[in-house]
């Protein structure tokens, strides 16, 4: 093979592929977001391997059987972890947003959002307030349309 | 019966942000070719093709291995494409190992090739792997995802971002002596620290490049070695393990598979390390070459690969144990994944340079006296593990 020549990086043919999908929700995840308008965080249960999932799930990965029980998630849990995302990516909240993935009260798994209400100007002194371990509760917005952005989380002080 | 596989020839490209004097076929070829002349062959002389491909949304042709398939001296041969995300190049060496060993076929080419930053949308696509429903309207990445893993590691023992800095200062210098690597040079712990914040706790330097490139390997039977290496490699482990989807399954107290630990990771070594007979990594692992496009996930390796106990890889990076000229093993001597991540190929450049080790072919980086190197892939969100035991004497197993 020949060596490559010095090339012109400008040398480059343009596009913009734009996609649109509607993704349908199916039972389960349907009735989640069913929930969020009522102001409620579902969960789905196994009662054979005693694990409530959240986000819900038909059917138990560990024992091998439908998930056969809804139930109310508690609308306070814990950090299992948290970052601060400072730099963001398009179509998202702008930059710099605290994340967190939480394990609400009654529930075996963490399901992640934002978390609110956080002073982001110190990044250090932010991620103290959400480190692993910090308590948080969950804040439905005013307006819902049934989408996982109906809710974040907001520190308990 | 079980046929010996050795590896009888590598290649790869230098790998950077572009490569604009070529295709992506034309990339892949490069490195057909490569590896082809590396191992004395001729196409006539592969009997089938395995190709690294992970999302071809970085590169905006769908499925793009079918571009190749006559660049790669394709045509006529049976080929499949393997696609485990990050731990893509980790299976496609797997696959390519399973074809020679059942004796299926004499020898395997395992290439592809890789351009990320065809888009400048690359965290979008990565995005794209998050659950529509419940994550993807968070800013979730790899790079947002592993500042997850990241937070919670470091609380859980007790560790700083300077310790992660180290691991970024030895990838650095070590890519010093790596013609292919797409970053290099003598940075200092306080540059780390000083790079701009990405995702608490991850800053730039923590975090790997987005290369373009290729790399090839070449696999074949016992027979097929004795004709065309003098000096093979063989691999004398693979072994890999996939978990659920769910990261926010993996880090609850109820947790079979724990994220933050890469549980993953210890139960897939534990079976490569049993087919390849090594039952003390520290003293028969001469090199690793770990999947590592983050400075945590070089640690929790160490940990769970068996070089040291949980918690502990870092403490050991302050004292230098993981150098390649005077530590305990010689931890990616290419600089590894933090240095050069070309996603559809990572995994297979991390079993070349371990492999090369093993020949003796490691140029500048070549470590003495390698007796076994072992490689690491990992995809998703630490959901698919691989890991292979590259060896100088074949290992009936």
């Amino acid at each position: 093979m020949a060596e490559a020549k010095k090339s012109d990086k400008s040398a480059v043919i343009t596009e913009q592929v734009m996609l649109r999908y509607d993704y349908a929700l199916g039972e389960v995840a349907g009735r989640f977001m069913a929930g969020l308008k009522d102001g409620k965080i579902l969960a789905t249960h196994c009662s054979k391997s005693g694990l409530t999932y959240l986000p819900p799930r038909s059917y138990c990965e560990r024992s091998f059987e439908k998930c056969d029980g809804w139930v109310e998630a508690g609308l306070e849990g814990v950090i299992e972890t948290s970052t601060i995302v400072v730099r963001g990516f398009e179509g998202k909240r702008k930059p710099p947003v605290a994340i967190a993935f939480v394990r609400l009260d009654g529930t075996d798994s963490a399901i992640g959002n934002y978390v609110d209400g956080l002073d982001l100007s110190d990044y250090e002194a932010a991620m103290k307030k959400i480190a692993p371990g910090k308590r948080v509760r969950v804040q439905f917005a005013d307006a819902r349309e049934g989408r996982i952005t109906d809710f974040s989380f907001v520190c308990i002080e | 019966m079980n046929e010996t596989v050795a590896v009888l020839g590598t290649f790869q490209t230098e790998f950077k942000t572009h490569h604009p004097e070529h295709t992506f076929a034309e990339q892949a070829q490069l490195a057909a070719v490569g590896a082809l002349q590396d191992a004395g062959m001729t196409p006539d002389d592969i009997d089938a093709i395995v190709f690294s491909l992970a999302p071809t949304y970085f590169m905006g042709v769908a499925d793009a291995d079918r571009w190749s398939i006559d660049y790669i001296f394709g045509a006529g041969k049976p080929m499949l494409r393997v696609h485990t995300g990050g731990a893509t190049g980790g299976s496609a060496v797997q696959a390519g190992y399973n074809l020679v060993r059942s004796g299926l076929y004499r020898s395997v080419l395992i290439v592809g090739a890789e351009r990320i930053a065809e888009t400048p949308d690359a965290q979008n696509v990565l995005n794209l792997i998050f659950d529509v429903f419940y994550e993807r309207d968070m800013p979730l990445s790899t790079n947002t995802t592993v500042g997850l893993w990241a937070t919670r590691y470091l609380d859980r023992y007790g560790l700083t971002q300077e310790d992660m800095a180290r691991v970024v200062v030895r990838a650095r210098r070590n890519a010093l002596k790596n013609p292919h690597a797409h970053l290099k040079g003598n940075v200092t712990v306080e540059d780390v620290m000083a790079s701009r914040m990405i995702s608490y706790p991850l800053k730039l330097f923590d975090i790997c490049p987005r290369s373009s490139g290729s790399a090839a390997m070449i696999v074949g039977n016992m027979a097929m070695a004795k004709r065309f290496r003098s000096r093979p490699a063989f691999i004398n482990g693979v072994a890999s393990r996939t978990t659920t989807y769910w990261i926010g399954d993996r880090m609850t107290p109820s947790t079979d598979a724990d994220f933050i630990d890469f549980d993953l990771a210890e139960a897939a070594a534990r079976e490569c390390y049993r087919i390849a007979g090594i039952t003390d990594p520290l003293k028969q692992i001469q090199v690793t070459e770990f999947y590592d496009p983050y400075s945590i996930m070089t640690p929790v390796q160490l940990e769970r690969l068996g070089f040291c106990a949980s918690g502990m890889a870092l403490r050991l990076e302050r004292d230098g144990y993981w150098n390649v000229e005077d530590g305990a093993v010689a931890v990616n001597p290419s600089g590894g994944t933090l240095c050069t991540n070309p996603i559809a190929v990572t995994g297979l450049v991390r079993a070349i340079d371990a492999a090369d080790q093993v020949m003796g072919k490691a140029g500048a980086m070549q470590v003495s006296n390698v007796r076994n190197a072992l490689s690491s892939a990992v995809g998703g969100i630490a959901q698919f593990f691989n890991c292979t035991v590259f060896g100088a004497e074949p290992r009936s197993h």
